[in-house]
């Protein structure tokens, strides 16, 4: 295992990537400037910076990797995604269909996203549900250096168009990555960060550290919460969402995106149609609010779930479920 | 003109005739109840005369307005009525209809129906080309209208091909119509050619309703680009003679600017042309008129004995099957 950063895992999984396979070339605004080796390495044609222009960058990879090559592009921010909406959502994630399957869209667009840097709504908004609402992409936003390196290498490696969310918050977080020649995560999989059998908590991104916590808290209590890290929120993991649900029949999501037709509520949804018969409790969903990012540090930090939060929830199942017992056995 | 420039200005008629009894054809399958069309009527010379001044190395982007350019490059009517009319043999299996038709046998990679998609991925796909993916040599045409030199993209794709020095051809069917919009309210006049220079690339602005000369200016810049691998721009100066889509009433279309456009259609001239070189007599044209009905109505025949889709295969083709690769 090497210790490293989320930023460096994910400089890693590029590097190998490109020595891997010389179809794979990176774009962005300040790709080449931020990373000499890499034009160092792989040459200025495969190390491309670009003008700040999403629809344009995001509409050439998707040109290009429809013609053979397999483009990383980099976006920086999540909210800049409206503007390359176009090439992903009706290019890159309809043409293969349209076309009865005779292109592929092997391509990667990356961006940043969430709360911790104070920059407010417009490069902060967590529109991970939106890409997943759409047809023919992928949707990644991992948790761990581990994961941010395997997972950006299967998304290069998919031959389908990948949205990769980096979560702003753990840029700079470290984790342990195994040393292996060629560390790859498949996409689709769920992680199961910690094992309970009282309550699961299913959360994706930053939010997964929040669920940690609050279940580290919850064992003091006597309480065993499971904490799934979903990695990939398209495909969606569904089994071993359910898995843990039957174990527990309760489910908690945890997610800093609003909760209006996000993440949450499909996890909701699939606790209410594929397990309903396990369910214990009502599900609950702790997500931002319906509000764009603040900048300020204190609202910024208003709109998150906290560790609070969750255990307070938690609590709340089991209690209604010990009232439930005391009133049985008063009956 | 030459014996075998004749020959080529023949087939270019026979092509613009083909294109136009094919989009009729369809016009007729709307009024039976079939998908309606955007149809190119009109524009046919600016197809024919490119596309015939490209090689089969070369890759075509195009847009919703499709239908010149598949079969002035050789798609079969059959199987483009058969994609119209939402059936198996159709070259997308019936999954993109008449909007969105791509050819990859062909070369017609893809198309968008976004007014600009196809401008948004034309640069990738010279990329591509330019870094080694197509056949040695190749380059890359793109097709949009007025409609699309109104949206940002066009600047930025324009942007990205001259500062990447891509092996790109522009080309502008500048056919008056934006949708239901008449260019002069949305953009100043000329505005196009001056638009594209600023970018800094050679331009040329040619009269779209003239076979020949499109031809003849399409050929210059294919070898152009050929030669040092550097984007150009192609204006094509055109009318569109049916409305947006069918049906269209063109209520809304000035009847004295539709009826000067409709004296110089581009098929007539370039009969007028023929006849009065002597390449071309009445009978012969009548010949001409007749095979090329005739293969329309072949088609026809091919597209309504097609099976429709099987529903089950709905779900087919929106993912790549074999995911992450190892």
């Amino acid at each position: 295992m090497t210790r490293m950063t989320t930023e460096q895992a994910i400089h890693q999984a590029l590097a190998e990537e490109m020595q891997r396979d010389e179809r794979v070339l990176l774009m962005g605004e300040g790709v080449a400037t931020k990373r000499p080796d890499l034009v160092q390495d792989f040459g200025a044609t495969r190390v491309r910076n670009t003008p700040l222009a999403e629809a344009i960058v995001a509409g050439t990879a998707v040109g290009a990797a429809a013609s053979g090559l397999r483009p990383v592009v980099d976006l920086l921010f999540a909210p800049f995604l409206a503007y390359a909406m176009d090439a992903l959502v009706n290019s890159a994630g309809k043409l293969r269909y349209l076309s009865g399957g005779q292109f592929e869209f092997p391509l990667v667009a990356m961006s940043m996203t969430g709360s911790g840097w104070c920059v407010g709504a417009q490069h902060n908004h967590n529109l991970e549900a939106m890409f997943a609402h759409a047809p023919g992409l992928k949707v990644v936003m991992p948790s761990t250096a581990a994961d941010f390196k395997g997972l950006l290498k299967a998304a290069i490696r998919d031959d389908n168009p990948v949205v990769f969310f980096t979560d702003l918050g753990l840029l700079h977080q470290e984790g342990e990555v195994p040393d292996v020649a060629d560390h790859v995560v498949p996409l689709g999989l769920a992680a199961v960060r910690r094992v309970g059998a009282d309550v699961t908590l299913v959360s994706y991104a930053k939010t997964v550290g929040v669920c940690l916590q609050a279940a580290e808290q919850l064992q003091a209590q006597g309480i065993a919460a499971e904490v799934i890290d979903l990695r990939t929120l398209k495909p969606l993991d569904e089994t071993t969402v359910l898995r843990s649900l039957r174990k527990t029949g309760r489910l908690v999501v945890v997610t800093e995106a609003s909760g209006l037709c996000g993440m949450a509520a499909e996890l909701a949804a699939l606790a209410a149609t594929r397990a309903f018969d396990v369910l214990r409790a009502p599900v609950v969903r702790l997500t931002g609010p319906d509000a764009p990012g603040a900048s300020s540090w204190v609202l910024e930090q208003a709109a998150l779930p906290t560790v609070e939060a969750v255990v307070e929830a938690v609590q709340g199942m089991l209690v209604e479920v010990a009232v439930g017992r005391e009133a049985l056995a008063a009956s | 003109m030459s014996a075998a420039g004749m020959t080529d200005a023949l087939r270019r008629l026979e092509a613009m005739l083909l294109i136009r009894a094919y989009e009729e054809k369809l016009v007729e399958f709307q009024r039976g109840g079939a998908p309606g069309t955007c149809t190119s009527v009109g524009q046919e010379a600016c197809a024919v005369g490119v596309v015939g001044a490209l090689e089969s190395r070369d890759r075509i982007l195009t847009n919703h307005r499709s239908a010149a350019h598949l079969i002035a490059r050789g798609a079969d009517p059959g199987r483009l009525m058969a994609e119209v009319l939402g059936r198996v043999d159709g070259y997308c299996g019936g999954r993109s209809g008449s909007l969105h038709i791509s050819a990859k046998e062909l070369g017609v990679v893809l198309t968008s129906t976004i007014v600009g998609g196809e401008l948004s991925m034309a640069p990738g796909v010279a990329l591509a080309q330019k870094m080694g993916q197509g056949e040695p040599g190749g380059i890359v045409a793109v097709f949009f209208g007025d409609g699309a030199a109104c949206e940002g993209i066009f600047h930025e794709a324009l942007n990205l091909a001259v500062q990447w020095q891509l092996p790109l051809l522009f080309v502008c069917e500048n056919n008056d119509w934006q949708a239901f919009v008449h260019r002069r309210e949305t953009m100043p006049d000329n505005a196009i050619a001056d638009w594209a220079a600023g970018h800094g690339l050679p331009v040329a602005t040619v009269d779209g309703n003239d076979v020949e000369a499109v031809h003849a200016a399409a050929r210059d810049v294919v070898a152009a680009i050929r030669a040092d691998g550097q984007p150009r721009f192609l204006e094509l100066v055109t009318y569109r003679l049916r409305g947006h889509f069918e049906p269209d009433d063109q209520v809304y279309v000035d009847a004295d600017e539709l009826a000067r456009w409709q004296a110089r259609d581009p098929l007539q001239g370039q009969a007028d042309r023929l006849l009065a070189l002597g390449a071309l007599d009445a009978a012969n044209l009548m010949q001409l008129r007749d095979r090329v009905a005739a293969r329309i109505e072949a088609a026809a025949r091919f597209a309504q004995a097609s099976a429709w889709p099987d529903p089950r295969t709905l779900t087919h083709h929106v993912y790549a099957e074999q995911g992450a690769r190892s």
